[in-house]
């Protein structure tokens, strides 16, 4: 009972927000006049960016902007963490970074991942979260709203994608900074640190020392929180008492996690004028999500199976990895909303899920499109909706269409191409590791929850969400590069192609829905999406799962 | 080349506002609204030591203290973590029996679960209402206290932290032992 109020208040409080945000995120970044105060911002932000902001772009000059800015975004912090020895705001004395940790860390923040395989506590100062962490946060995150803003426009059939430092510029600071604010000064009064001093050392009640780190956590914690990003400022995320305090900062915590996700859809739906179709996806989205929800719900309300044989009274299913102030249903809630979208924050930890509880955080970052990531999730789905259509076009023997253009050969080729790297990059990635040293050798579990560590780590890395089966000893150069390499390569791979195809699509003429064409305000076009999604997202890995979850909860089967 | 220059201008620009002046509102608001949480809800004595955080547990060994759930790190609070075992390892049999045996549990007398289960960052500074009631008698005897004062004690310090969406109440360790402490 009282898990089900927790998911109506967070899942429906947050859909109600949802709506009006899209508005105001329409409003911020394809404003339709540049008069008020939407044209004093633009005006703005022309003259921090310069002339070449005056210039409207095609598909491919804003590519090639958003490489380079993510180019400058990552030196930046690379810059900031292999000097971090000898800049100031450092007063526990933290020391140089590893190479690889460094080059690990800097692709995982400025891919919005958040992997992180380093402790924020042990490695990080102050300057280090705040410069080269936080910082992507919000440019790391804004660069997906901005991409999906370019995609729309291009959908929307205009003859420019817009400028993408001036998109840049408008998800920074009139999105994710105000919204930023709001859920800091939240998480404040809720009794989140905030302070730029050192650990504090205490003596405890039976004479220990205590040292006990502190920062400037609750700033972190909210732009973590809404930027789809997920890496924490301490190294167990927000399971710590300090980034998540008490059951009201999770309730606002996991709302924060999948507002803007759900507002990039109706987003969407204003700039290319389609608001029946975006409620369409939204309805797709929202059926996959409560489905996850109610199977994560399910399978951790078992016990623990270690302690089966002894004198423990298991009545709360299982606690271990779990905070006891957020209730009991709040661990498997954050686990699918961390993963639905690809925040990667955790609440509790998902290592230590029940088996099959452990595999819909899995099936979330393998589909990677239930709201998914700050713009890149609807992204994503439009990579799903691509095949849906085409599928679907084969099926009645029509071409197929998209947004009254038709979807060709050039363009399905693109969309299975992207989809392929995604699960090559997964199953290949563990497919070395698992048969290697460089897994085989770091695994805090063994037999087939071993093979899931491994697993998760490369879904993780591929769908840029963060999380992790944190027993991993993943801080080793192996994994340090092979990670960072797939986490470059899965977050530009699946934006440029899309951009593509938008920029192709965009150059077609529009031709007049006729009686052949697939209505895609339908539920038909609905239950086609879901069924592409479950059938080529999905079913791609489920030999992987077989071997990993499947496999451990048969173990156990009575 | 002009796409350099751009972003190296946009990056300064986000840089200093997105961690420069936002970071300072922040901090500006949580010394107004909230200066003792915002530097971690430190408890100290009387004299000024501090004594722990309210929001962190911290080791409790002695009979005469209530004790926290276990925790994988040994209650580290500058570098906290979760097991990470799968909650079919053999590894968390072995710790279930270890803390069986220290809190002395038996099949007629169960152990409360969140006793046994550590936490996520291996902090969490609660315990359940009904795990605090389970080591009164324990607590009450290491004291020469009466049972019932004791048990008084925990139920005057037990919440529920989500009020009605709460099924579970719960006791800060830490502050009940400091509450037992008092004279």
């Amino acid at each position: 009972m009282a898990a089900i109020l927790l998911i109506l208040l967070i899942v429906g409080g947050t859909a109600a927000l949802s709506w009006p945000l899209g508005r105001y995120m329409r409003w911020a970044m394809d404003p339709l006049t540049l008069t008020g105060p939407a044209g004093r911002c633009d005006r703005w932000f022309r003259a921090v960016g310069g002339r070449l902001t005056h210039r409207e772009q095609d598909w491919k000059q804003y590519c090639l902007s958003l490489l380079t800015f993510n180019v400058v975004t990552f030196t930046v912090s690379f810059a900031f963490l292999a000097l971090q020895p000898w800049l100031p705001l450092n007063p526990d004395g933290r020391q140089e970074i590893e190479g690889s940790l460094i080059f690990n860390t800097v692709a995982s923040f400025t891919t919005n991942t958040n992997l992180q395989h380093y402790s924020g506590e042990v490695s990080m100062s102050h300057l280090s979260q705040l410069c080269a962490l936080m910082w992507q946060q919000f440019v790391s995150a804004a660069t997906g709203i901005a991409a999906l803003a370019a995609m729309a426009r291009g959908l929307a059939g205009r003859a420019t994608m817009g400028n993408f430092f001036v998109d840049l510029q408008r998800a920074t600071f009139l999105v994710l900074l105000p919204l930023a604010l709001v859920v800091a000064f939240l998480l404040v009064l809720g009794g989140v640190p905030m302070t730029l001093e050192g650990a504090a050392r205490a003596l405890t009640l039976e004479g220990a020392e205590q040292l006990i780190a502190r920062g400037p956590v609750a700033a972190f914690v909210a732009i973590k929180q809404l930027g789809t990003n997920g890496g924490g400022f301490f190294g167990p995320n927000s399971t710590h008492p300090f980034e998540n305090p008490g059951f009201f900062t999770n309730v606002v915590s996991t709302m924060a996690i999948i507002v803007i996700p759900m507002a990039a859809v109706w987003m969407f739906g204003r700039i290319v004028g389609r608001m029946r179709h975006a409620t369409v996806l939204f309805a797709v989205m929202m059926a996959l999500l409560l489905a996850k929800l109610g199977v994560a719900l399910v399978w951790e309300a078992a016990p623990t199976q270690a302690f089966a044989n002894l004198p423990i009274a298991q009545d709360v299913g299982n606690l271990e990895g779990k905070e006891l102030r957020f209730g009991a249903a709040a661990g498997p809630v954050w686990a699918v909303m961390t993963t639905c979208t690809s925040n990667g924050s955790v609440n509790c930890m998902h290592d230590s899920l029940n088996p099959l509880t452990g595999l819909v955080p899995m099936v979330g970052m393998w589909l990677n499109a239930t709201f998914g990531g700050v713009g890149v999730g609807l992204i994503n789905m439009f990579i799903y909706i691509v095949l849906a259509v085409f599928v679907a076009g084969m099926m009645v023997g029509r071409t197929p269409e998209y947004l009254g253009r038709r979807v060709e050969v050039r363009e399905v080729k693109l969309a299975v191409l992207a989809m392929f790297t995604h699960a090559l990059l997964i199953l290949g990635g563990t497919a070395l590791f698992a048969a290697s040293p460089w897994g085989a050798g770091t695994l805090n579990n063994t037999g087939a929850h071993g093979f899931s560590e491994i697993l998760y780590e490369f879904s993780s890395a591929a769908a840029n969400n963060g999380s992790g089966f944190e027993g991993l000893g993943d801080n080793t150069v192996p994994w340090n590069v092979a990670t960072g390499l797939v986490m470059l390569l899965a977050r530009f791979i699946p934006i440029l192609l899309p951009l593509a195809i938008a920029g192709f699509l965009a150059r077609k003429r529009a031709t007049a829905p006729s009686v052949g064409t697939l209505g895609i305000d339908t539920v038909t076009f609905g239950v086609m999406l879901i069924a592409t999604i479950l059938f080529l997202g999905a079913l791609t890995f489920f030999p992987a799962a077989a071997l990993g979850p499947i496999a451990e909860h048969l173990q156990f089967m009575k | 080349m002009e796409s350099l220059v751009t972003s190296l201008r946009i990056a300064f620009v986000t840089l200093l506002v997105g961690a420069g002046g936002y970071t300072a509102v922040v901090l500006g608001f949580a010394r107004l609204a909230a200066p003792a949480t915002a530097a971690g809800s430190l408890i100290a004595r009387p004299d000024g030591t501090v004594v722990g955080s309210r929001l962190l547990a911290q080791a409790f060994t002695q009979p005469r203290y209530f004790w926290p759930r276990p925790s994988a790190v040994g209650y580290n609070a500058a570098g906290a973590g979760g097991s990470n075992k799968s909650p079919t390892s053999p590894d968390l049999t072995a710790r279930g029996e270890q803390v069986v045996a220290a809190h002395g549990a038996t099949a007629a007398r169960p152990l409360p679960a969140d006793l046994a289960a550590a936490s996520g960052g291996g902090l969490d500074p609660h315990i359940t209402e009904r795990a605090a009631l389970w080591q009164v008698e324990r607590v009450a005897a290491a004291r020469e206290r009466p049972p019932t004062e004791v048990e008084t004690l925990v139920r005057r310090h037990a919440f529920a932290p989500g009020g009605f969406m709460t099924q579970e109440r719960l006791v800060n360790v830490l502050e009940l032992n400091l509450a037992l402490d008092r004279p």
